[in-house]
């Protein structure tokens, strides 16, 4: 048995201006203490923008439920490393990602795994704790939006963004 | 089956808080009904006298929503408007084969106001079973069909009804996501945050006048807490790292809420304005999506600690514990748990070969049944009644939200005509006042 049911509800509802509201527009004393700016900071160091450095790549991705950083991405995590550590000033802020399959608050999780792996492997290689930030995006920041093996792969990944980025 | 009794004296003043700032909706809304029980009730719904000069029938709504609870099959009521019990004709209702039988009658007061009464009739037995008058602003007329529907379900059923509660979603349109509210039915639909970042994971205050979620919008996630009244919010929990999964305890007073501040994903709790910080979980991998049981004694939540993503429970008590008693074992995959309101069941998320279900496991028996069959369902919502759960699903690519009565007989898809729509929260029952 199906029954379908289409209710019109055009110009029925109440004809007020739309209301909605933007985070900055209400009271909250949070959001004054944090803003990164959305441009590239000028003082950032030029090196990072390289695309013949090694520090320009930004992206470590993982295999299938795993969150172990492979040995190709390694030489990459390594030299974040050793930037950071050579530069005390400087701030990163990891962010994993998780594809779309299943619970969102579980794949966030899962995104914080891998966040946290590169973390580890930085504080190994000698940059401080104090420097880095391990947050997760979930599956909410897919990078490919496809519904196969290649899209999900590319959403399988943590991004390093300097501060100021 | 008419003659489980309740007075609905309950409904007398629900109607004057519900006062809202409408977003018009351009939009249609399709309720599609799949299946149905075998013990519905039989209804004659005879259209309201005089609705037809209104700007909103009330007929139509009370239908939709006795049909949508699944509990209720409408029989044909065509015919002239009935207004008063003695012009009922029972012979002929009973030859149309229903049991209960509504008739009504709208009046528009010289203040613009409506008055809008209905009898409810047993057919078989020849009375009349409840009757109510109430006077309502213009612009609150389907408000007024709400309450109707839940007088009568509750009249019938002897359960709560509510068709008169609010629930809570994500809209994802192009790049703008918003934190939307609207009747349960899906109408009235408005938006309490709109940003250009994801937001997920709201949750309902017991009390129905906040909202907890997560926001993306700093580059990770924060959770906020908003009043939906002044729209004024409050970050209760951006620690360093990731911030997430906000359940609310029972007495408003708390939230559970997941950090990354320690290591891993573990829950803590927080005191619903930000301070008081406290671990709850300790274990080496993941715990989230806490939810409280109705008493507030205990959270079970979603944690791999055994090699998978399961639903554990564990008290809540004042230190960290590392303990924890398992409650799933079928599959490889239960997440996303929500006890019913009762106390007695969990609803979750139970992965099914490559599907993702929507499945309710009950506490005293460990008995689990599936209640859905689509591809991706997520997000499980219980009514505060615990006769239907709300839930994101997906049809052709894009997310909607649909309803499956809590035996899974019924299901209904409520669909906008634009955006992904996700991430569903029934709120709380309306306060009496």
């Amino acid at each position: 048995m199906k029954k379908v049911m289409s209710v019109l509800l055009i110009g029925l509802l109440s004809a007020c201006a739309s209301q909605t509201t933007q985070p900055t527009a209400v009271e909250d004393k949070s959001a004054a203490q944090a803003a990164p700016a959305a441009a590239a900071d000028p003082n950032l160091n030029p090196i990072l923008r390289d695309p013949n450095n090694i520090l320009s790549k930004r992206s470590v991705y993982y295999d299938y439920d795993s969150f172990v950083v492979k040995n190709e991405y390694r030489p990459l995590v390594q030299a974040h490393a050793q930037y950071l550590r050579d530069n005390a000033g400087a701030r990163v802020l990891l962010q994993g990602n998780a594809d779309e399959r299943g619970s969102r608050e579980y794949n966030l999780a899962l995104g914080q795994k891998r966040a946290d792996s590169v973390k580890n492997a930085m504080t190994l290689s000698g940059a401080k704790d104090s420097q880095i930030e391990a947050v997760s995006l979930g599956e909410e920041k897919p990078r490919a939006t496809g519904r196969d093996e290649a899209s999900w792969a590319e959403n399988r990944r943590t991004d390093i963004r300097y501060q100021g980025e | 089956m008419l003659m489980r009794s309740r007075q609905p004296s309950r409904h007398t003043l629900t109607l004057v808080f519900l006062l809202w700032i409408s977003t018009p909706l351009q939009a249609a809304l399709d309720i599609e009904i799949f299946g149905g029980g075998a013990t519905q009730i039989p209804i004659a719904i005879v259209p309201f006298a005089a609705e037809e000069k209104l700007k909103q029938g009330i007929t139509a709504v009370v239908a939709a929503d006795l049909q949508r609870s699944g509990l209720f099959r409408l029989v044909d009521a065509s015919g002239p408007a009935l207004r008063d019990p003695r012009q009922v004709v029972y012979s002929d209702w009973k030859n149309r084969g229903t049991d209960a039988l509504v008739i009504g009658s709208t009046v528009v007061l010289p203040d613009g106001r409506v008055e809008v009464g209905f009898h409810l009739m047993d057919v078989a037995k020849q009375v009349q079973l409840t009757d109510y008058i109430m006077i309502v602003p213009a612009d609150r007329l389907r408000a007024a069909a709400h309450q109707i529907a839940d007088i009568i379900y509750e009249r019938l059923t002897g359960d709560v009804g509510v068709f008169s509660t609010r629930i809570a979603y994500v809209v994802k349109q192009g790049n703008k996501y918003a934190l939307q509210v609207a009747d349960a039915d899906g109408f009235n639909a408005q938006s309490i945050i709109e940003y250009s970042e994801p937001i997920i994971s709201p949750a309902w205050s017991p009390d129905g006048t906040q909202i907890a979620y997560v926001s993306f919008e700093n580059k990770k996630p924060v959770v906020y807490v908003q009043t939906l009244a002044t729209r004024a919010r409050k970050a209760v929990a951006n620690f360093k790292g990731s911030n997430s999964a906000p359940a609310w305890s029972p007495d408003g007073k708390k939230l559970a809420v997941v950090l990354s501040l320690q290591g891993g994903s573990q829950i803590f709790l927080v005191n619903a304005d930000g301070s008081g910080l406290q671990r709850l979980s300790q274990s080496s991998g993941i715990d989230t999506e806490p939810n409280f049981s109705p008493d507030g004694q205990s959270i079970i939540f979603t944690s791999d600690r055994g090699g998978s993503p399961q639903i554990y429970r564990m008290p809540v008590t004042g230190t960290a514990s590392g303990t924890a008693e398992r409650l799933t074992f079928e599959g490889s995959y239960n997440v996303s748990p929500h006890h019913s309101r009762d106390g007695k069941s969990f609803t979750f998320i139970h992965r099914n070969g490559t599907r993702f279900n929507v499945a309710v496991q009950y506490l005293a028996t460990r008995q689990v049944q599936l209640l859905t069959d689509s591809r991706f369902d997520e997000s499980p919502s219980p009514a505060p009644n615990d006769k239907m759960i709300l839930y994101a699903t997906e049809v052709k690519g894009r997310g909607i939200l649909a309803v499956v009565s809590s035996d899974g007989k019924t299901r209904q898809e409520l669909s906008m005509q634009v955006g992904d729509v996700r991430e569903p929260a029934w709120g709380p029952l309306p306060r009496v006042r």
